[in-house]
């Protein structure tokens, strides 16, 4: 008579898997999991409660520290939050909106090649860890070229943008996106076909729309199981209502789907990120709210009345109307939303950050109970969770 | 709450220094200098990932900054590694996690602090971050940054490879005569 | 469209409305919270808000009441969103969990428990998420201290 026991296991907060510092309390019936639990929070750093210390412009930086892979994502849904709070956002002007937008999709492909790379190493494709991360290099390049940092940029600012474009910047974007759709072809060609990709996500990390929507499942993991439902398209910010891509859905709600899903995504980045090489015209990159945005640096040199405009809205920031707004953008990783609240005062009194991935893993222990734990793996790499977010 | 820090004594680096146990000549010097040679240019980190400093951790081990030209060789297990790469912010909830991985790792060990958060807690000054590793570890190289480029964390490593050249007497360390004095 | 809502939502359940705001194209529904669940589901099945966005809690310090628990919404067929915020008095720090509305409710409840010590009734399973599990204290609301009860506030400027 056999006796039916269970194991518990500890994948904890330092594994080479669990992209980042992720503790899953697996309760396994020799390889199929019967319960598992997340632990979050070994990266909480009180984002939320620091902000309320610091006035709007110097908060930015902090959000480029959520979510990590794509920090221009969340400086532009934190800069699209306070300009809403302000009331400004009519005022942003074109060549600001088209810059954002082309920022936008490009850290939407950094963010992707992240996951495919991860993705890929976990399962055991080291090779296209190796190839992400050398298209990635050209990523941060540009970033670097623009911000001056690979990866936290801190580069948008509220009213529009720090510094214009670098002499000769639209040719380096230009290069990469015709170097991209090849790169792209050649991991479909390692991956796609592969038999033993095939096995390890056809099938796995199952999710049906209806329970996706419940759990809170949003960005491509919820479009892959048949909702069609994308914040660029249905609530478009930042001139995205001009742009001509496609949405791109599947229905079968697999690891699979979601791969040929986010690497079609990657396909659709580039070609807005034509249409927006296409758009660029010449202009002001900083709205004229002069309380908000901080005046051109040799204004500042040579006349008093931007001496003084620089000096309080550095020293003091500038005090919103009270209020409370929420922005939701379409991040790489699902909808990130800020709803902010102010005061009347220059720190804002509350913010709180909706991160996607934080509501994405709750949808983790539905899609894994009854699977092997081979499949835990693939089923992190797919939901494309980072703990920064997370736990802020 | 958390870890009470002031039990630590035990983990900071031996203090005692003492000379040569097997003395100053030309063959125990040329024997350290070969075992401090080899423990240098093959350093295991093990992957401790905590935040945005691990990614540039992993674009220091990929193609461009190859880090594998060095010998340093990423281990998942710390059973396996000699050096712990802190990369990221460490928060009061991790750092039991810590100080268990790295106890569980033989010696020699080292220990790097990549990144403004795992020097001196970086930018968040809040309740629930440590305000620098070294409160809990003693460590051997500090490299700031937010994150640290890839150049950066590749002259930190060079750095404790000049430190672990300085050392004197691991050749008597390691035949378990007498300790390692630091350089 | 969402005003339509509002209108509806104020026939059907006329003693719960509080207060209605709109700012910036956006708009606030505030609730009595002993009619939270009744209204969410409302909302849910007959008005069409089957996304629940974000859940948080918000602390007024020096206003009675004392604590708001914030609810934003998105109808995902007609792409509206809506906001519905329920007072909670500090002495009586407790709410009914809309668990059964919206399972994402969950974990957000779980963060709002964790950061301010507002507990939600029902819960399937209250406990810190955040913070570690024997962490005294809830470090969102405004008289918790910044560096954390132990530290040395910043003694420096920040400007």
């Amino acid at each position: 008579m056999a006796i039916k026991e269970t194991m518990t296991i500890n994948m904890g907060p330092q594994h080479p898997s669990t992209h980042g510092v992720l503790q899953l309390i697996l309760e396994l019936d020799g390889e199929t999991v019967v319960k598992a639990v997340p632990h979050v929070g070994f990266l909480h750093r009180g984002v939320e409660k620091l902000t309320e210390y610091r006035s709007y412009h110097k908060a930015l930086p902090l959000t480029d520290r959520l979510d990590y892979l794509a920090p221009m994502s969340n400086n532009l849904g934190y800069v699209l939050a306070v300009e809403k709070l302000l009331g400004i956002t009519d005022a942003i002007p074109q060549r600001a909106k088209v810059i954002r937008v082309m920022m936008a999709e490009v850290t939407r492909i950094k963010s992707h090649l992240v996951w495919l790379a991860t993705h890929a190493l976990d399962i055991g494709a080291m090779t296209v860890f190796l190839y992400c991360f050398r298209e990635r290099e050209m990523i941060m390049d540009l970033y670097e070229k623009l911000s001056g940092a690979r990866m936290t940029s801190n580069y948008f600012r509220v009213g529009g943008l720090s510094l214009d474009l670098p002499a000769g910047y639209e040719h380096d974007v230009k290069a990469f996106i015709d170097a991209m759709p090849g790169h792209l072809d050649t991991y479909e060609g390692l991956l796609s076909g592969n038999a033993i990709w095939k096995r390890r996500t056809i099938g796995v990390g199952h999710i049906s729309a209806a329970d996706a929507i419940d759990i809170g499942l949003t960005g491509p993991a919820l479009r892959c199981s048949g909702v069609d439902w994308d914040l660029r398209r249905d609530n478009p910010y930042s001139g995205y209502e001009e742009y001509d891509f496609k949405v791109i859905t599947r229905e079968g709600g697999d690891t699979y789907d979601r791969y040929t899903a986010r690497l079609d995504e990657m396909r659709e980045s580039c070609k807005i990120i034509q249409q927006c090489l296409d758009r660029l015209e010449d202009g002001p990159i900083l709205a004229d709210v002069p309380w908000v945005c901080l005046p051109p640096k040799k204004d500042v040199l040579t006349s008093i009345e931007a001496l003084i405009h620089q000096f309080k809205i550095v020293t003091e920031g500038f005090k919103p109307e009270p209020g409370e707004i929420y922005q939701g953008i379409e991040a790489p990783k699902g909808e990130l939303g800020y709803y902010m609240i102010s005061d009347g005062s220059a720190n804002p009194y509350r913010m709180k950050i909706r991160p996607p991935s934080f509501v994405n893993l709750q949808a983790l222990p539905q899609m894994i109970e009854g699977a092997l734990l081979a499949d835990v793996i693939a089923t992190i790499g797919t939901l494309d969770i980072v703990l920064g977010e997370i736990d802020r | 709450m958390g870890v009470d820090l002031q039990e630590n004594v035990a983990l900071t680096a031996p203090q005692t220094v003492k000379s040569n146990v097997l003395g100053d000549n030309i063959i125990t010097t040329s024997l350290d200098k070969l075992v401090n040679w080899s423990r240098s240019r093959s350093m295991w980190p093990m992957t401790f990932g905590l935040a945005c400093c691990a990614i540039e951790m992993m674009a220091a081990g990929a193609a461009r900054y190859d880090l594998d030209r060095f010998g340093i060789l990423f281990r998942a297990s710390p059973r396996q590694a000699d050096l712990i790469i802190i990369a990221g912010t460490v928060t009061y909830k991790m750092l039991p996690v810590i100080r268990t991985v790295y106890e569980q790792m033989p010696e020699p060990k080292y220990v790097i602090a990549m990144g403004a958060c795992a020097s001196s807690g970086g930018v968040f000054d809040t309740y629930s971050v440590v305000q620098g590793i070294d409160t809990a570890l003693p460590v051997d190289v500090y490299i700031p940054g937010c994150p640290p480029r890839p150049e950066g964390l590749i002259y930190g490593l060079i750095q404790l490879q000049e430190k672990i050249m300085r050392e004197k007497n691991s050749f008597g360390a390691a035949i378990g005569v007498g300790e390692v004095v630091p350089g | 469209m969402s005003q339509a809502v509002v209108a509806k939502l104020k026939q059907e359940y006329p003693a719960a409305v509080v207060d209605v705001v709109e700012h910036r194209g956006e708009t606030t529904v505030t609730v009595q919270k002993e009619d939270i669940v009744a209204v969410c589901a409302y909302l849910k099945n007959e008005a069409g808000y089957n996304f629940l966005c974000d859940l948080c809690g918000v602390d007024y310090l020096g206003v009675e009441p004392r604590f708001m628990v914030v609810y934003n919404l998105y109808n995902i067929a007609t792409k509206e969103r809506l906001r519905l915020k329920a007072a909670v008095a500090e002495q009586s720090c407790c709410i009914d969990t809309v668990t059964g509305v919206w399972s994402t409710a969950n974990w957000h409840e779980r963060e709002c428990w964790d950061m301010f010590g507002i507990r939600f009734n029902n819960h399937p399973d209250l406990r810190r998420i955040l913070m570690p599990e024997d962490w005294v204290g809830y470090p969102l609301r405004k008289d918790y201290p910044l560096q954390g009860p132990d530290r040395q506030p910043y003694q420096g400027r920040l400007s």
